[in-house]
């Protein structure tokens, strides 16, 4: 079923053994604590103010007595807080739009851009692709890292790169014909669009080139990877990236397409119980936590990335040695307490979707009138139903609204809207909440 | 080969090197830079048992060494060229070079020490020439020279050097960094301690930057040449320069 890959690009490293490993992982993580130590004034004051001194830790393991670096310390620090050189010696900078408003800025040395084409060829290689494909990268070229981090990765392996972004789905599909594309990377739902407007165009997957698919950008759950595989006939493989931390490149899949390999000679991953930031027992789903290990300019300590993901135990089949991580389908900022009860957005769209058998969008309101928590689902629904006969509108709702409260536990209003009346949060999934109640 | 985990050296009160962790594969040059008193010396005399340390390890081909006195260390193939040289000056070449091969002799090794001498005259030529002279009366380069070559003698699975090209004239530096290039391509293990971070890190593979006791930057000295906080701390305004002309 599965094909051995039968090539790696830095073998040493990839396959490198646990004992070697975890020593390279202690002499970088020390060189990286002294670092930030001297460098960057937030960590000095940040240890300082925890009575931590760097130089008392001895394993990767006295990590966790580490304090963290959240999200908000990382916007704080806006714009060059954080940067461990002088910005003179940064020769790149990105920055992330921030889903709070704040943005944060990242600066890359010459070194850790060389060192991000290496991971993400690294990734590319494990995903099966060679310098004879053809990559149509599909990410938006701009402040955010996703398109140079792929971009570089391709080049460096040599394939032949289309940088053509998002957006224009006809010229799109074009180019992916006429140029023989073999590659698409992008989001699940620029590219379930982008069959979608195959669909309407006539184009049959069948006369593409496209073998393989890198997918990454946003949460998304293995129905939607299925979908992309069965109208594309490619084998897709799931890709992580947070920008703060390097972008793409982080960690990757196999073929055997059993948990991302993490780059782990460059990131020290934990998984944690986002409310007592304990380890969690083996398997189970925590808060995924990163700390950098070669970084120059941009280096994080413990950061919270906000991402629920659980590990995979035990060596892969492809001969790599290193940890892997099940692919992102929540985030924990995402996690809504509703009268008590944890909800998941993706908890709702997987309803919306199973009822109404399409992508749905919707959005999630939820209010404190008096005393309760009230939350209501705004679906949006094609014009037939819209204006369908009421008895059926509301029969439609009813089912909507019975099958929410089985699944979730917790009762949710739910209102019908028209097409294209709520708004799409960008480089989000299809889903939008509001939390309208007073902290 | 050489593992190192969490080292801390102290001269009585005073804390020389932090929580050291390091390690040299098999075949490897491994450079450590820094500045004057960085604690680049401590650390190879830590390794030779010369110093004991406070606490950490020292793995030598993974034998736990690190409450190891000299005399086994050197049994254990760990050969230590220390700065300045160190030659007996009152005896001559071709007697120091026994001397490096003592533990061999100890052994009865006839065979081998005939054959080791022959190997280190082919890398050193001068020393064949000067063989029956004292060493006392070798210029710098030649002691430094003689030096490797009684290292050597030991037949050492990991060779350690501290600062070879200490007032060496640059022609004379440049020769000796070849002849440790040419040790490494014929199968020894090199752990070299340089303040000219530039020439070890030319012929190094990897290499360690330690600051007042601490490393804190490591990374193939490929990586090491081009990060610009090494270049301008150790290798001087014309390498820091060097990335603005031209480079892609």
């Amino acid at each position: 079923m599965t094909t051995a890959p039968t090539a790696y690009w830095q073998p040493e490293s990839e396959c490198m053994d646990r004992e070697e490993l975890e020593q390279l992982q202690l002499e970088r993580l020390e060189a990286t604590l002294s670092r930030v130590y001297r460098s960057v004034p937030f960590y000095r004051k940040h240890f300082d103010e925890l009575r931590f001194d760097p130089d008392e830790v001895r394993s990767a393991r006295d990590l966790r007595r580490l304090p963290f670096t959240t999200k908000r310390d990382v916007m704080d620090a806006y714009p060059y807080g954080l940067f461990a050189v002088p910005l003179r010696e940064v020769v790149r900078l990105h920055a992330t739009g921030g889903t709070g408003g704040a943005a944060i800025v990242m600066g890359y040395t010459r070194n850790d851009i060389k060192t991000w084409s290496n991971l993400m060829a690294r990734n590319y290689v494990a995903a099966g692709v060679s310098a004879d494909d053809v990559v149509q990268i599909t990410f938006d070229y701009g402040l955010f890292t996703g398109a140079f981090g792929v971009h570089y990765g391709a080049e460096r392996l040599g394939a032949s790169v289309i940088p053509i972004s998002s957006g224009n789905s006809k010229r799109q599909i074009k180019i992916m014909q006429d140029y023989r594309s073999t590659v698409l990377v992008g989001t699940p739902g620029y590219l379930l669009h982008l069959v979608e407007v195959m669909g309407e165009l006539g184009v049959v997957p069948n006369q593409l080139s496209v073998k393989r698919v890198l997918l990454g950008g946003e949460p998304w759950s293995e129905r939607r990877r299925k979908e992309l595989e069965e109208a594309l006939h490619v084998t897709a493989t799931a890709h992580y990236a947070l920008s703060e931390v390097l972008g793409p490149g982080i960690a990757g899949e196999c073929l055997e397409r059993d948990g991302l390999h993490v780059n782990e000679d460059h990131f020290l991953v934990e998984v944690l119980d986002p409310l007592t930031m304990e380890p969690v027992k083996d398997g189970d789903k925590g808060e995924l936590v990163i700390t950098t290990l070669t970084k120059e300019a941009f280096p994080l300590v413990r950061y919270r990335t906000g991402d629920l993901t659980s590990l995979v135990e035990g060596p892969c089949r492809c001969g790599r040695t290193s940890v892997r991580i099940r692919p992102i389908e929540v985030r924990c900022d995402d996690l809504l307490v509703v009268k008590g009860v944890n909800v998941f957005p993706s908890q709702v769209e997987e309803v919306l979707r199973s009822v109404q058998g399409t992508e749905p969008n919707y959005e999630i309101v939820i209010e404190r009138p008096h005393a309760l928590d009230e939350a209501t689902v705004l679906v949006e629904v094609s014009e037939s139903v819209f204006f369908d006969e009421m008895r059926k509108q509301a029969e439609f709702r009813e089912r909507l609204m019975r099958k929410l409260a089985s699944e979730l536990g917790v009762h949710m209003d739910v209102k019908l809207v028209g097409k294209k009346t709520l708004e799409r949060p960008e480089g989000k999934g299809p889903g939008n909440v509001r939390d309208l109640r007073k902290r | 080969m050489l593992r190192i985990r969490n080292l801390d050296v102290a001269y009585g009160p005073v804390t020389v090197l932090r929580r050291i962790s390091l390690h040299v594969n098999p075949g490897e040059v491994v450079a450590i830079v820094g500045a004057n008193g960085a604690g680049k010396t401590t650390l190879l005399r830590a390794v030779s048992g010369l110093v004991r340390p406070r606490a950490g390890e020292i793995a030598l081909q993974g034998r736990e060494v690190s409450r190891e006195g000299p005399e086994r260390i050197v049994a254990l193939g760990c050969s230590h060229v220390p700065e300045g040289r160190q030659v007996f000056a009152s005896m001559s070449v071709h007697e120091n070079l026994l001397m490096g091969a003592h533990v061999q002799v100890r052994r009865g090794r006839k065979a081998e020490v005939k054959a080791d001498l022959e190997r280190v005259y082919r890398l050193f030529p001068v020393l064949e020439k000067r063989q029956r002279q004292f060493a006392g009366t070798l210029s710098g380069g030649e002691q430094q020279m003689l030096a490797m070559g009684r290292a050597l003698m030991a037949r050492p699975a990991l060779l350690m050097l501290d600062e070879p090209s200490m007032g060496l004239a640059p022609l004379v530096m440049k020769d000796i960094f070849a002849t440790v290039s040419r040790i490494s391509a014929e199968g020894s293990t090199v752990l070299l301690v340089e303040q000219n971070a530039r020439a070890a890190l030319r012929i190094a593979h990897r290499g360690y930057v330690l600051e007042t006791g601490r490393i804190v930057l490591s990374g193939t000295a490929e990586e090491l040449l081009a990060n610009r906080d090494v270049q301008r701390a150790y290798l001087g305004r014309e390498a820091a320069a060097e990335p603005e002309r031209g480079r892609p």
